[in-house]
């Protein structure tokens, strides 16, 4: 696609100035999916989804359905969702356990085991191969596409259709040990969470950098939320919709695109931020896990953060709640988000369950705090459609200039607490990217056949 | 002959009773009348809603998620549940402010079970001797808000009413919506 914008115009970070075009064009969204999305990771999901061998798991990247699954010999691989031949889904079901994908429309199967196929994705069964195609057909070159690179980090499932992706580290970079809080043991132990059943999916008709910008570093936005903290819903009695935690600030990192609500590296000792929870039982749990997170990270520079977003679409809460979320791109004018929810491995039962029904009545589409947020993007989504309305470009000009190096953190900045500054980062990285071909552009642009 | 006609007849008035208690629950709902909505609860009532996956007929993982033990669109207490009425009347929960237009449409209401218990009828209280009932239903919960905002919530429902204080209250509410994707953007109603 060729398609000539004046990207500056568009975005001009450096004043705090960004047009609604961003949040309603129809063909900046399309250009999105190839120079964004195609050469982004993304996370797909959670081995937690895939534990067995043959397990499967159907998500999507960018606004293509794609199979996770574990093959027999354990190998972590993902395919796009589609037949080569005509082009259909050839899975159907969200999750189980095959090895063997076969085409309802013409019958065409593939395979990823390796004890029966060169190639994982491999075309291993064709109705009237020798009748039709002479039993010469390409099994290799008709096979399943498959992603070139998958990450498993932590639990956590990443892919990036790019042949020329950085590593996913380097693509990370510094925010990795942000997104550690989330993946780690509360007590500081390496990848020691886990997931739980269910995932939530639901549609939001606006744009998707809208919501992956509102967990970037919003902190601004608490005036939507005030409506839970006077409910109280959080684990203490009394104390608004979360536990009590000292005031965050914007941490973000040109040139990544990465941004959250969080903590300053710091070699002290981790506050104790549990509360009370009215509860002798999960309470010396708790104060268990504190005791072993402080002699795990004793001496230890160690991070801390409430929200964040992985550029582009991956948003995350590290402490409370505890969850992973996708927005999936459906239009420019829709999206779908999913949310999946993290544990520590081997929360004692009453503990889960208290955490559980927490996530529950403050995330997603039923969630006291997330409900609200849906309705904020849905009508910044429609007002930026008008014609006069969609001219008015948006300000985030909040903590402009206030942006300084972060002791201890490659690349990081931070802005304060009441900052658009990971916005700022998050439109620059993303007109870094829309500026740029993208990495299957070059191909004499597959769409047109070749 | 006399003993089965009165076994049928108690039958359909337990039938009644149920619709009637359904109907008015709905009534309370969109007419906004929360706090009369959670008098109709019992203090343990519990109301969970799944969510719904395409799964493979027969294959190896469930339709539905888990109770208490999955994630799921719902499952709270009254605890919960008077917390959603108080949030809903601060007046600043957007996602109700101003209020969603609401129709429930309860129907296919079926008695699946009738639960004893060690007691008789009498003439305050006709259905002294139950504890309670077991109803499966279909729900139609029509909203729209905004301008044209507008969205079906269509599913089944497994409700269990408790006999208390010479009136029915609900205890247990399964709700299973039909769609795996939710194409509300929220949730932000009672079900």
């Amino acid at each position: 696609m060729s398609l000539n914008r004046d990207f500056d115009a568009l975005v001009d970070a450096d004043n705090g100035v960004i047009s609604r075009e961003l949040f309603v064009d129809r063909d900046l969204y399309e250009l999105e999916l190839d120079r964004v999305f195609a050469r982004s990771w993304l996370l797909v999901g959670h081995a937690g989804r895939i534990p067995a061998p043959d397990d499967f798991f159907v998500s999507r990247m960018g606004n293509d359905s794609v199979i996770l699954t574990q093959s027999r010999q354990g190998e972590i691989m993902v395919f796009l969702n589609s037949c080569p031949h005509r082009g259909m889904r050839v899975c159907r079901f969200d999750q189980g356990n095959a090895a063997l994908f076969t085409c309802p429309y013409h019958g065409w199967s593939f395979s990823t085991n390796r004890e029966r196929v060169e190639v994982p994705g491999q075309l291993i069964g064709v109705p009237r191969s020798e009748e039709g195609y002479s039993g010469q057909l390409d099994r290799v070159r008709w096979g399943l596409k498959r992603c070139p690179n998958v990450v498993n980090y932590k639990g956590s499932i990443w892919a990036n259709w790019d042949p020329d992706a950085p590593p996913l580290e380097d693509y990370l970079g510094d925010m990795r040990r942000y997104l550690d809080v989330a993946l780690d043991g509360r007590d500081g132990s390496p990848g020691g969470s886990q997931l739980l059943g269910g995932v939530q999916k639901w549609r939001i008709r606006c744009n998707w950098k809208t919501v992956a910008e509102n967990f970037a570093g919003d902190l601004y936005h608490e005036v939507s939320h005030q409506s839970a903290n006077l409910a109280e819903i959080g684990l203490a009695k009394g104390k608004g919709r979360r536990d009590a935690l000292p005031l965050r600030h914007a941490i973000g990192f040109p040139g990544l695109g990465h941004g959250g609500l969080a903590f300053p590296p710091t070699t002290e000792p981790p506050l104790n931020l549990s509360p009370d929870y009215g509860d002798a039982e999960i309470n010396a749990y708790y104060a268990e896990i504190h005791g072993r997170k402080v002699q795990n990270l004793a001496g230890k520079a160690h991070v801390n953060l409430v929200v964040g977003t992985i550029f582009p679409n991956m948003s995350f809460h590290a402490n409370q709640p505890r969850s992973l979320a996708i927005v999936h791109p459906i239009s420019p004018t829709e999206v779908e988000m999913w949310r999946m929810y993290l544990v520590d491995r081997d929360t004692p039962a009453r503990v889960q369950d208290m955490l559980r029904r927490y996530y529950l009545r403050y995330s997603g589409p039923g969630g006291m705090t997330e409900a609200d947020d849906m309705e904020n993007w849905t009508q910044v989504t429609l007002a930026s459609q008008g014609a006069i309305g969609r001219r008015q470009p948006f300000n985030y000009q909040l903590g402009l200039g206030k942006e300084a190096p972060v002791d201890g953190l490659a690349g990081g900045v931070a802005s304060g607490s009441y900052s658009e500054g990971n916005a700022r980062i998050f439109y620059r990285r993303w007109k870094d990217l829309m500026a740029a071909p993208g990495p299957f552009e070059a191909e004499g642009d597959a769409r047109h056949g070749g | 002959m006399a003993a089965e006609w009165d076994s049928a007849v108690r039958r359909l008035l337990l039938q009644a009773e149920a619709e009637a208690f359904l109907v008015a629950e709905a009534d309370c709902l969109d007419g906004r009348d929360f706090e009369a909505w959670l008098a109709m609860l019992t203090d343990d009532v519990k109301i969970w809603m799944p969510i719904v996956r395409n799964a493979e007929s027969g294959g190896p993982v469930a339709e539905t998620t888990a109770e208490n033990f999955d994630a799921n669109w719902f499952d709270e207490g009254i605890e919960t549940l008077r917390q959603r009425v108080k949030q809903l009347a601060t007046g600043v929960h957007w996602a109700e402010q101003p209020p969603s237009r609401t129709t429930r449409m309860v129907s296919n209401v079926r008695l699946i079970d009738i639960i004893s218990r060690d007691g008789a009828a009498t003439a305050d209280d006709p259905f002294g001797d139950i504890a309670a009932l077991a109803v499966r239903c279909r729900f139609l919960t029509y909203r729209n808000r905004n301008e044209d905002e507008q969205d079906f919530f269509i599913g089944k429902r497994n409700d269990t009413l408790c006999r208390a204080d010479g009136g029915w209250r609900l205890a247990r509410r399964e709700v299973f919506l039909d769609q795996s994707v939710l194409l509300a953007k929220n949730l932000s109603i009672f079900f």
